[in-house]
């Protein structure tokens, strides 16, 4: 288990890396734990920028393809800065039966984004979860980190309404 | 920790619970905390407190009631003066609500007059709870009340009466099936890694439930995550094992947080870990985090992803069972089935074959969804028929609507149409009619789904799920999608109906995994049964349940990373 | 080691422990189209061509992964399998953009050279015509994504004979596609070592070289093998 040359953190100073570390360091730097690290480094940073890429390949010594196709395969992972906030309307089976395909176009016309899209200024990013095993409360919709049930057209506006006028 | 030490604080615990004159489970799975449980859970609490009841009163989290579209759900467990427990399930339950239970019921000592669910009831009546037992019972953030209610103890027995041929056969009495739709013997699997040879073994647990419309292991994983993690040490003894993984699924945080209170807790008293109770036999389980991939729910595929690679399949044989991660002889079983395998070795495996059919055994959970009345999470007997499932069970169909089809196996899986109704659900009839199993959710629709829409939707779900490495599911999905989309803009023709049957067999015979093979079903399912709502979209450029309008459908882009092309 | 025999379209043979219906196939002159295959590269199963029936199994198994077993009954060509072949070659010709008349390897193509082989002169599926892209940024190869059947012989001759592993796959499904270090233009990796090894492995003109010989050069591969037995046994067989 050696420590690679960016062990002491990031050049940049930003104390994220450090906290990428203490997760790297909790692994073991094994390159097994490439998904771990790169949920922990999308936790911290947000999104995965090549910048955040390329440290964990680093640290991992891993190439940085095999990286980039890995961060690229699985939906949790987004490569582009997400809004302030984001609704994820589930589309899985029982909330699509429910209506949840209305639901996310009066959202999408409302604040005029498709789903996967951020507002211009950054403050909705609309998203689609193919299920979040809530179907016995369907139609589901997550608020951020918060999954809310039997939500209807109105519900979901109201509630997303507010973060647009926040600053 | 010892099984004498075990049992002082199973007694310590039940002691506690006797002494209580009300226990009163809150429901804590993701439904109900959805629909505010957890406000609901601090205002009991707060009540019990302004009152002065803490010593006679418990409030607890516990696993999913069922009647999820009833939430928030609140069962109290009251004991009476002659020792006999009288038992009330409170439904949509909000904290106004709350404070009325505390002050009628748990005071006043009377159950409230309405809001009450009758346990009577179908929906509860014709349920057998095996997996789900522990619901209303445990709270699975309090080791001690899983311990009451027989955490482990069948590990204890397991390690200090039975060798690990021993716990194999019981396993094969019981003819327990894999849960997560293959419906593979588990005796089997576990006898063939049991006799595969390498340097270490591995056990892990797929929960990584991609199904849409399913949320059976979610539940078992929030609700009662020792049952899980139990019959994976089980089984880690079974097949010579020192290492376990639950491989869970990124988007149910709640299940991942409650899987490591529980495997910290386990560990602390040495029920997981090193030297289990006090025996040789050492194992440890660790999680790994799904990141959003459908097609890591096919073994290979989840042993690509546990190794931190990209979730692709690879062509069987090997099987994982000889050659799995890091080519060790890995055992994969999924949520439910880990969850049987206690109560096969507590009441046997005779005991456990006594239920269900000649070749179906045992209980199945159903996640009970859509166009039904009662939606929620189910525990019946295999072989009890469709029909009392939707109408006694589910309350049939809200609305007066009739029953169009039942969707089982997710995006593998078939639609049931009316005629079937009286199936037995258990592996072999549901394959008869087209279907099959898969990890239980069932999803219930009525006249106004149309069942080229829903062929439609499946198909744009293994599409985007597709992980692009065998050609006929990569571009094969693409074209079906296409054609059916085609058709639900009433732009389809005869000759694409038949281009839609020859792809379809294409993907089922050549494609690499079970998400290529199994992706032509709903197509092959709905065509079979339902081939005249697809003919009134060609030749009359109609859609009989008014739900194709002729235009494109909305978008519905794949969720997660935005990867430019 | 044990040799076992087994039935190939009815004819008897016999086989090493270690050896693949493929490898079977090929010492018998027995016709099998493959496309991801490669002698000298790992074997992925990802084309589907190479199918092949098994008597006793319900599946279909590709050749180039099933390892010989002693009394297997295989038939390498019947009717639904030329059907399924001639399909899956149908499915990459309309997925993306595969041009012949514009193409560098015209003529001296693995794709067309299987199509010919399986009898397929027609596609029947609606072409999807992706918008896909063109990398020129190295200084020697060139990279055409509209000819890529995202075989990944490129992605394992690069990590498995050279090493650097620069090349992967991003993306999933449809949208998969091949890529250097963090999909940043080719001419710009640094893990790139211009070995060319991927070109000269790439069955299409996805990958080329910028300077072509007059008529259009052909792929060299025997590196592949001469390597492997250079590394793995320590003998250079020429």
């Amino acid at each position: 288990m050696s420590a690679p040359g960016g062990s002491t953190g990031h050049p940049s100073g930003d104390k994220r890396f450090k906290m990428l570390d203490a997760a790297l360091r909790r692994q073991q730097y094994q390159s097994d734990a490439l998904l771990e690290i790169l949920h922990a480094a999308q936790e911290l940073f947000g999104f995965l920028s090549d910048d955040v890429l390329t440290y964990v390949g680093r640290s991992l010594k891993l190439p940085l393809s095999r990286v980039y196709g890995v961060a690229t395969f699985y939906n949790l992972f987004t490569l582009k800065p997400k809004g302030a906030h984001t609704c994820t309307v589930c589309m899985g089976t029982a909330c699509y039966v429910k209506g949840a395909g209305d639901l996310l176009a009066g959202l999408e016309s409302a604040h005029g984004v498709k789903a996967g899209q951020t507002t211009a200024d950054d403050q909705l990013s609309v998203v689609v979860a193919r299920c979040v095993g809530a179907c016995g409360v369907a139609p589901a919709v997550v608020f951020d980190l918060e999954l809310a049930g039997q939500q209807t057209r109105a519900s979901v506006l109201e509630r997303v309404k507010g973060w647009r006028a926040s600053p | 920790m010892n099984g004498e030490e075990l049992q002082e604080i199973v007694e310590r615990e039940g002691a506690r619970q006797a002494a209580l004159r009300h226990r009163v489970g809150v429901c804590a799975a993701a439904g109900c905390l959805s629909l505010g449980s957890e406000q609901v859970k601090a205002a009991l609490v707060r009540g019990v407190e302004e009152a002065h009841l803490g010593a006679e009163v418990e409030v607890f989290g516990t696993g999913c009631l069922g009647l999820c579209e009833a939430g928030t759900l609140v069962q109290v467990e009251s004991r009476q003066p002659d020792g006999h427990v009288c038992r009330c399930l409170y439904e949509r339950v909000d904290a106004a609500r709350a404070a009325t239970v505390v002050r009628q019921h748990l005071v006043g000592g009377t159950p409230l007059a309405e809001g009450q669910l009758q346990l009577t009831d179908p929906f509860f009546a014709l349920q057998h709870k095996v997996v789900l037992q522990g619901s209303g019972v445990s709270d699975p953030e309090r080791l001690e009340s899983c311990l009451a209610a027989g955490a482990y103890q069948a590990l204890q027995k397991v390690l200090t009466e039975l060798r690990p041929a021993d716990v194999i056969a019981e396993l094969t009495a019981s003819g327990l099936r894999g849960r997560g739709g293959g419906g593979y013997p588990a005796g089997l699997k576990w006898s063939t890694v049991h006799k595969a040879s390498g340097p270490r073994k591995i056990v892990i647990c797929n929960a990584d439930e991609g199904d849409p419309g399913a949320f059976m292991d979610r539940s078992v994983l929030e609700g009662d995550p020792h049952r899980v993690l139990e019959g994976m040490a089980i089984a880690g003894y079974a097949v010579g094992a020192e290492q376990g993984y639950v491989y869970v699924r990124g988007e149910y945080p709640l299940a991942i947080s409650r899987l490591k209170t529980a495997l910290k807790q386990a560990e602390r008293l040495q029920l997981l870990g090193h030297r289990i109770f006090e025996t040789g036999f050492n194992f440890r389980i660790d999680l790994r985090i799904g990141a959003g991939a459908f097609v890591c729910g096919e073994e290979t595929a989840l042993i690509a992803s546990v190794e931190g690679r990209r979730g692709t399949p690879r062509p069987r044989p090997p099987y994982p069972a000889v050659s799995g991660l890091w080519g060790l002889p890995t055992l994969i079983n999924n949520v439910e089935t880990f969850a049987n395998v206690p109560e096969v070795i507590r009441g046997g495996g005779q005991a456990f074959a006594a239920v269900g059919t000649e070749r179906s055994k045992g209980t199945k959970v159903f996640a009970l969804a859509g166009k039904i009345s009662r939606t929620g999470l189910i525990e019946v007997p295999m072989g009890t028929p469709l029909r009392q499932i939707i109408f006694d069970i589910g309350g049939g169909i809200p609305g007066g609507k009739a029953f169009k089809a039942a969707q089982t196996g997710g995006p593998s899986g078939g639609c049931i149409p009316a005629q079937h109704l009286d199936l037995p659900v258990d592996y072999e009839s549901l394959v008869q009619v087209g279907s099959f199993m898969g990890s239980g959710g069932l999803i219930i629709m009525d006249e106004t789904s149309c069942m080229v829409d829903v062929a439609a939707y499946f198909m744009e779900f293994c599409r985007d799920e597709s992980c692009g490495k065998c050609v006929p599911c990569r571009a094969g999905t693409v074209q079906m999608h296409a054609l059916l989309q085609k058709l639900t803009r009433f732009e389809g023709s005869e000759a694409d109906l038949a281009q839609l049957e020859e792809l379809a067999e294409l993907l089922k015979a050549t494609s690499l995994c079970g998400l290529g093979q199994g992706a032509p079903n709903p197509v092959v399912s709905t065509l079979r049964y339902f081939r005249d709502e697809y003919l009134a979209h060609v030749r009359e450029r109609r859609c009989p349940a008014g739900v194709c309008k002729g235009a494109a459908p909305p978008v519905l882009a794949a969720a997660g990373a935005g990867v430019a092309p | 080691m044990t040799v076992k025999t087994l039935t190939l379209d009815g004819t008897p043979v016999s086989a090493r422990e270690d050896e693949t219906i493929l490898d079977l196939c090929r010492e018998h002159g027995v016709a099998l189209p493959t496309l991801c295959h490669l002698e000298g590269l790992s074997e992925v199963g990802a084309c589907r061509l190479c199918l092949v029936e098994v008597k006793g199994s319900p599946r279909l198994h590709p050749a180039c992964t099933l390892r010989a077993e002693e009394g297997m009954e295989i038939t390498t060509s019947s009717e639904r399998l030329r059907r399924y072949r001639r399909q899956i070659l149908e499915l990459l010709f309309a997925e993306r953009n595969h041009v012949c008349a514009i193409c560098v390897v015209n003529g001296r193509c693995e794709l067309q050279e299987v199509a010919y082989a399986v009898g397929l002169d027609h596609v029947r599926y609606p072409y999807r015509h992706p918008a896909t892209q063109l990398d020129a940024s190295h200084t020697r190869f060139m990279l055409d994504q509209g000819r890529c059947i995202l075989c990944t012989r490129c992605v394992r001759v690069c990590d498995e004979i050279e090493g650097a592993h620069t090349w992967d796959v991003a993306g999933r499904g449809a949208d998969s596609r091949v890529i250097t270090d963090l999909a940043q233009p080719w001419g710009k990796s640094d893990s790139c070592t211009s070995c060319g090894k991927c070109v000269q492995v790439c069955p299409t003109g996805a990958l080329f070289e910028k300077i072509q010989p007059a008529g259009g050069g052909t792929k060299h591969r025997e590196f592949l093998t001469y390597i492997k037995n250079a590394r793995e046994k320590k003998q250079w067989i020429r």
